[in-house]
């Protein structure tokens, strides 16, 4: 990855006074005031708050894919937005992992080739790619569904399928943004558990959601309000 | 996996939009291909149909003053001596660069001859030859056969000539096969026998007087096959009949002139058409591109993937809407133009229609990709 200006930084993501403004036609709304966290490398931190309080804002951000008003960013002591777009794409795709609300499967490719998709620029070999996928789809417990399209799976096994492809790269970051939103009590508990053993495993996990009940499978809860966040 | 498997997955799972796309662009090409394989066709056969009026360069010995004329040649009288070819030279007609563009090359004998004590204008010929070449001479009677004649109508008139009756010219003996309709041309007043009894009657045994062509027009200028001509033959006077030819260009030049300013409109509208709806499809993917950025898809690569689509659309599209253009030409060709027929198929204008349609269709998907490539990934995708 290119360089970028590194700061002094203990922790794996480091949030410094972040803001975030919309316009709406001549007023503008803060949707983050100002922000201030740090999150450990292994940590599964629940970023909670109520719908509009800004907190899929934040998460967009920390995954360099929206450009804050103000203040900092810094990702294993890179300042993320001191970076070009381009190169905060080849950030995302070595450091993050992204599961999106609604799944955002590619409809046309089979679970299979959606897990391999973020493989696809990275020259790892087609043989590689299949032995990697192929063993995510294991974990998530859907072996057994590879050839299938999107449109032919339930919610349930559209989120692992999401899940599976944010892991495939073995990225250090996973950013869930509301992992059990479109999926019943019971789906939602499965997922969850999910998450939480591949945190065991080591991964560090960023999840938004809106539901304090999922905020029982994390370690930590920044709690988001009004553009504001209260860590517990 | 690689970039080209999701432009190719996307194009083989998603048939309907791949239709619709390619759909687009067939309609676009084949209207173009279809205007333009018509208007060749027609233009062919008007060109055609105006080569059968006869003949459009005459060629003649660069002879001395004479008494009596065929078609602008001066024939010996009872005085003079007319200079001729050798029937055997002839043949390096057919040699000139655009001989392809030659048709019918119709060699005469012309000379005096005397039929019950009056002077008439004899000429020898091959009768399918110049049958061929005068398609407006309408006759009474049979295509002359050997020692059979053919009398123009004036010659029929003042000889008291009429089908059947015989006669005599230096001890040959003759019967009336024929008798040309009046045309008000120069064949009205000669007698018309075959090339080899003519020669002999005129003791012009392997000799020629003048000989008429008729040249296509198509994709030659006469004048430059005057001019090879006459440095095959320098002892002839090799002319183009200019007004032949000038109204025959004319009318093919107003249909051509025609024809590609229709088809410069169709051009405009099937472009526009494959333009809206490229940019649609593309426009469409906003969601889909903004999924790619964030996985970390850079722009390259998501351009990548849309114009590999666009390439492979604008190629079957191209060559679909050519293979069917051309069929839509062939099937009404006949409706066009009564026994007309379709001109073939054109590979240059095949070339050239999947060239546009895949100039086209990357052009049209360039805009709405480098747009949505641009955008940031959380705004593409409205989720985040």
């Amino acid at each position: 990855m290119a360089t970028a200006t590194v700061k002094k930084c203990e922790h794996l993501f480091e949030v410094r006074n972040l803001g975030k403004d919309y316009q709406s036609g001549e007023s503008t709304v803060q949707a983050i005031r100002n922000m201030d966290f740090h999150i450990d490398d292994g940590e599964f931190v629940s970023i909670m708050g109520q719908s509009g309080s800004g907190k899929s804002t934040l998460l967009s951000i920390m995954g360099g894919l929206n450009h804050p008003s103000r203040g900092q960013m810094l990702v294993d002591s890179l300042d993320l937005y001191e970076l070009s777009s381009e190169q905060r794409a080849d950030f995302r795709s070595e450091y993050i992992g992204i599961i999106f609300q609604s799944f955002q499967l590619i409809t046309y490719l089979t679970v299979l080739e959606n897990i391999k998709m973020p493989m696809a620029i990275t020259g790892i070999t087609a043989k590689k790619q299949d032995e990697m996928a192929r063993s995510v789809l294991e974990k998530v417990g859907m072996a057994d569904k590879a050839d299938r399209l999107p449109d032919q799976l339930s919610g349930g096994e559209q989120e692992r399928v999401a899940i599976a492809r944010a892991i495939v790269n073995h990225p250090p970051i996973l950013l869930a943004d509301e992992p059990t939103g479109n999926l019943d009590s019971e789906t939602s508990e499965e997922i969850m558990k999910l998450l939480q053993d591949l945190n065991r495993e080591g991964q560090t996990i960023i999840m938004v959601t809106h539901n304090p009940d999922s905020c029982r499978y994390s370690g930590r809860t920044i709690e988001v309000k009004d553009g504001n966040c209260y860590i517990q | 996996m690689k970039l080209h498997n999701i432009s190719f997955n996307n194009l083989r799972r998603r048939k309907g939009k791949m239709i619709f796309l390619v759909l687009g662009l067939f309609i676009g090409v084949a209207t173009i291909v279809t205007l333009l394989s018509i208007t060749e066709s027609m233009s062919r056969d008007i060109e055609d149909r105006l080569d059968q009026f006869g003949a459009n360069i005459v060629m003649v010995p660069k002879s001395d003053n004479l008494s009596l004329s065929y078609g602008g040649i001066s024939v010996g009288g009872v005085s003079y001596e007319s200079v001729d070819f050798a029937e055997s030279s002839i043949g390096r007609i057919r040699e000139i660069e655009n001989s392809k563009n030659l048709g019918a090359v119709v060699p005469k004998v012309l000379g005096s001859a005397e039929v019950n004590g009056r002077k008439v204008l004899l000429m020898g010929t091959n009768f399918n030859d110049e049958l061929s070449l005068k398609t407006w001479w309408q006759f009474q009677g049979n295509v002359p056969g050997e020692y059979e004649l053919m009398v123009g109508s004036e010659a029929a008139e003042t000889l008291g000539l009429k089908i059947g009756d015989q006669l005599s010219m230096k001890g040959h003996d003759f019967k009336v096969a024929s008798v040309l309709m009046a045309t008000g041309g120069a064949e009205d007043g000669v007698i018309i026998a075959n090339m080899a009894e003519a020669q002999q009657v005129l003791g012009k045994e392997g000799r020629v007087s003048m000989v008429e062509i008729s040249a296509f027009c198509r994709g030659c200028p006469i004048s430059d096959m005057v001019l090879q001509i006459a440095a095959k033959f320098p002892e002839a006077k090799v002319t183009a009949l200019k007004q032949a030819v000038m109204s025959k260009m004319q009318s093919i030049e107003m249909f051509k002139s025609f024809s590609y300013g229709i088809a410069v409109l169709v051009v405009f509208i099937g472009s526009l058409l494959v333009f809206i709806t490229m940019m649609g499809s593309v426009n469409e993917r906003t969601r889909e591109i903004g999924i790619f950025r964030a996985i970390g898809f850079r722009r390259g690569h998501v351009m990548q993937i849309i114009l590999l689509e666009a390439m492979v659309v604008g190629l079957v599209g191209g060559l679909v809407g050519f293979l069917g253009g051309n069929g839509v030409a062939w099937l009404v060709m006949p409706m066009v133009i009564k026994d007309g027929a379709f001109a073939g198929i054109n590979m240059t204008l095949g070339g050239i229609s999947l060239l546009l349609a895949v100039a086209l269709s990357l052009l049209a998907s360039l805009y709405p990709a480098l747009k949505a490539s641009r955008l940031d990934p959380s705004e593409a995708l409205r989720a985040l």
